[in-house]
């Protein structure tokens, strides 16, 4: 009702011509933003819906497949890489076997590649097996423009333009949330295992109330 | 790639003519009241966004992309009333439970070490109780109510007005709630930032509470600090009561959850602290007579003032925004002075004390007096403080740069300025998080933060004229062998932020300082992209060298004691420090809370017997 009013208003008011050329037309749709929830926005934002394709030949929608409701961890890597993409990697098997079965149940780690055009799922998947890399662990490729969209989105970049177009220097953070708690925060990929884990525990549901995970027996 | 050029050319275009757009509103000098009427603005007095006004693309939320710089709804300038913090009250009756030297965990106290009590009786008479909980509070009669996270209900959160000789308890209780509103983590450890605090009432940033890891304080709602009020020096170089020339005067408290500093920070958790003593009275009349005169209602002198500047960006809605994904720095284009946008203050023509402090999360500032009818005029002040340290003695300047955490306390005269309306500006340029350009812009380009109106009435002022060169606090010596020199280098590779190749892990001590010993540390920035505002906790220092010269060749406000090193592009700076008094855990860090977010940090622990590594 309110922002009906507001573009009905608007509607009338923006026929007087002021300020010479400054009003074109008048959108109504951002005046609702007030209305949408926070994590609506951050889904809008951050977590496009892009199709991607994980190394096992599988479509995936970013957001509803691999983002909502989950916990996640996201770096970003290429197959061919010889700088920090293979530590990191090394790493962060480390840090899957400290969260043990969790990854893949609630936990999920995806590394969305740089290099789409010449990293092909099957080259994903060599990657992945050559790190021998647990379930609940994607690596994903897509459309090269949603891949550089998705990267800048997700915050993997670097404010020298320069430094930015060299691949080889490419961001070696890793991102991890919980979605649906708007839980976000980041750590080096590079950081002990044992931290970037206790990291994770960080965005982790809560022991009680409606967002508690449900415990497996014996689990503490 | 070409699609992404092609994209970037509209986006620019758009940037382009929103420019234009919002010059021609300036130029055209539209009233509120116009601008609603033209449908430019909404009732709630921020701009509309619609393409080439706003030059972001129109999502359905509004919400700033993120190639897009900060781009917040239009606001009124100097419409807001200046509001001065509301100080602390303690305690009519004593806390319950009794605090105790060891943690109450059962009774749901989240502190993990004991108290290591330096002041009789325990626990202190003076006593404090303070709630961090959610309010919604107005930052500007345009935009709509926020919901910050405060420390009872305000933000900035309330003032503590405290005394040397005067211990004190602080309990600290969290009633954050669970649904932080899209950013911000409800745990928390308050660091009381330069206080001379022991470790673990410091706010340590692995101390906060509750935490789920340690059964012990899963569900802690409650911590209690103690906050001595001693100057450094009193266990053992100045006993009993510490040396005087290591007095403190404006510090400031504020979250310090690990990873999460940043978000808590933004979303309102921070304020003030002043410590008074026997010379920094807060009365004009008694001690070094800086500007202040008692006053029993706000329980702190008039004419010395607190001002905590912080910048914030806001969503199409105009709500608070932060970007989460930002490695770098966030800059806001909306400028907070006690939490209201763009203030307006009215004052007596006399002299006033200031106390500054940026209060971040990225922006350095440099302050400079703005007379918009007279731009070419220099108009000077006194900065009597660096880091909240008096020095020596006042120092004449025309401008005071803060970078993020720094304070100064300055003397402004305002009786040979008497009807006029001055502003203070900020004349550095940021574009980015990396840190200032380097461009000073000229006077009336830069941030008018705060207007500031000469025309009140006069009263009588018996402050000390700091032209008279009134002597404060002499320096601490610097004499004396270190026991060690460490060499600390702050870089950033593959965009990991690092201290000497290394990242911050709550459970890694870095390197062990022993009691009563004098270190210097070699600090290193060999960028030049990147600016670092580095904070040491617990002792203060002083510089050595900067670049490898004496400070004396820098402006002299950088020979005091201080707390934060601004690491500007391509500096090497070399600090004396003598360690005194407590044991414990502490943290070094860059204080670009988002660098700090993301493991510039370090722990370095307070031992019996420390250790010798040089590049730890």
């Amino acid at each position: 009702m309110k922002s009906l009013n507001r573009r009905k208003m608007l509607g009338l008011l923006s026929v007087a011509p002021v300020a010479g050329g400054l009003l074109t037309t008048v959108s109504g749709q951002a005046l609702d933003s007030a209305n949408i929830s926070s994590r609506e926005k951050i889904r809008e934002r951050y977590f496009p819906n892009f199709i991607l394709t994980t190394h096992e030949g599988k479509k995936v929608s970013f957001y509803d497949n691999l983002v909502k409701d989950k916990i996640v961890l996201i770096n970003m890597m290429y197959a061919k890489c010889e700088g920090i993409c293979m530590p990191v990697t090394m790493n962060l098997k480390r840090v899957q076997k400290l969260l043990g079965d969790r990854v893949g149940r609630d936990i999920f780690f995806y590394s969305i590649t740089l290099k789409p055009e010449e990293d092909s799922p099957r080259a994903l998947k060599e990657y992945a097996e050559m790190h021998s890399v647990g379930p609940g662990w994607q690596f994903l490729t897509g459309a090269p423009a949603e891949i550089e969209s998705l990267r800048r989105r997700l915050g993997f970049t670097n404010p020298d333009a320069k430094l930015d177009a060299d691949k080889s220097q490419h961001i070696g953070m890793v991102r991890y949330g919980n979605e649906r708690l708007q839980l976000w925060a980041a750590c080096p990929g590079m950081a002990h295992a044992t931290w970037i884990a206790e990291s994770i525990s960080f965005v982790d549901w809560p022991r009680t109330g409606p967002d508690a995970r449900p415990r497996e027996k014996g689990e503490r | 790639m070409a699609h992404i050029s092609k994209r970037n050319r509209k986006r620019e275009k758009e940037a382009q003519l929103a420019q234009k757009n919002r010059r021609e509103i300036v130029a055209a000098q539209l009233n509120r009241r116009e601008m609603i009427q033209m449908g430019l603005l909404t009732g709630a007095g921020f701009l509309i966004p619609k393409k080439g006004l706003s030059a972001r693309p129109l999502t359905r939320s509004g919400f700033p992309m993120p190639d897009d710089i900060c781009q917040s709804p239009g606001t009124s300038a100097f419409t807001e009333a200046f509001t001065p913090m509301t100080v602390k009250q303690p305690e009519t009756n004593p806390l319950t439970p009794t605090p105790t030297i060891a943690p109450n965990n059962a009774a749901g106290e989240g502190r993990t070490r004991n108290h290591q009590v330096v002041t009789s009786p325990f626990p202190p008479t003076k006593q404090y109780r303070i709630v961090q909980q959610a309010a919604q509070l107005s930052v500007h009669a345009g935009l709509p109510l926020q919901t910050l996270w405060t420390f009872d209900g305000k933000s900035p959160g309330p003032l503590y007005v405290a005394r040397y000789g005067e211990p004190i308890i602080v309990r600290n209780v969290n009633a954050l709630p669970a649904n932080n509103g899209g950013f911000g983590k409800n745990q928390v450890s308050t660091h009381l930032h330069n206080g001379h605090t022991p470790s673990e009432s410091d706010g340590f940033p692995c101390d906060f509470f509750p935490n789920p890891a340690n059964p012990l304080i899963a569900n802690a709602t409650f911590y209690d600090q103690y906050y001595p009020n001693i100057l450094a020096g009193f266990a053992l170089t100045n006993p009993p009561n510490g040396d005087i020339n290591e007095s403190m005067s404006t510090l400031w408290y504020h979250d310090h959850r690990v990873d999460f500093t940043a978000q808590n920070v933004y979303k309102g958790l921070a304020g003030m602290y002043n410590l008074y003593n026997d010379f920094d009275t807060g009365d004009e009349t008694t001690g070094f007579r800086l500007p202040g005169v008692p006053n029993p209602t706000t329980g702190v002198p008039d004419f010395d003032v607190n001002m905590l500047f912080a910048d914030r960006c806001f969503d199409n809605s105009g709500l608070l925004f932060f970007d989460l994904f930002n490695l770098d720095g966030i800059i806001g284009d909306k400028f907070l002075v006690n939490g209201k946008i763009q203030p307006v203050m009215h004052v007596r023509p006399r002299r006033y004390r200031f106390r500054w402090l940026d209060g971040g999360p990225s922006r350095f500032y440099q302050f400079f007096l703005t007379d918009l009818t007279n731009l070419n005029a220099h108009n000077l002040f006194w900065q009597i403080s660096n880091d909240g340290n008096l020095l020596p003695s006042p120092v004449q300047v025309e401008s005071v740069r803060l970078g993020v955490a720094e304070r100064a306390d300055v003397i402004i005269d305002f009786a040979p300025l008497a009807g006029k309306t001055l502003y203070l500006e900020n004349r550095l340029e940021q574009t980015d998080g990396r840190g200032p350009t380097g461009n000073v812009l000229p006077a009336g380009q830069g941030n008018r933060v705060l207007q500031i109106k000469v025309d009140l009435p006069s009263v009588p002022d018996n402050s000390v004229n700091p032209a008279t060169n009134p002597q404060y606090y002499t320096l601490p010596s610097t004499a004396g062998t270190p026991r060690v020199t460490r060499t600390f280098k702050f870089e950033r590779g593959n965009g990991q932020w690092q201290i000497n190749g290394k990242f911050f892990d709550c459970n890694e001590v870095r390197f062990k300082v022993q009691q009563n010993s004098i270190e210097h540390w070699i600090l290193q920035n060999s960028s030049g992209g990147w600016q670092h505002p580095i904070h040491i906790h617990f002792e203060e220092f002083q510089t050595l060298l900067i670049n490898g010269q004496p400070p004396s060749n820098s402006p002299l406000v950088q020979k005091g004691r201080k707390d934060v090193i601004r690491l500007e592009h391509n500096t090497e700076v070399k600090l004396f420090f003598r360690f005194r008094d407590f044991l414990g855990r502490y943290p070094m860090h860059c204080h670009n809370t988002i660098h700090e977010d993301h493991a510039m940090m370090l722990r370095w622990d307070l031992e019996t017997v420390g250790d010798t590594k040089q590049n730890p």
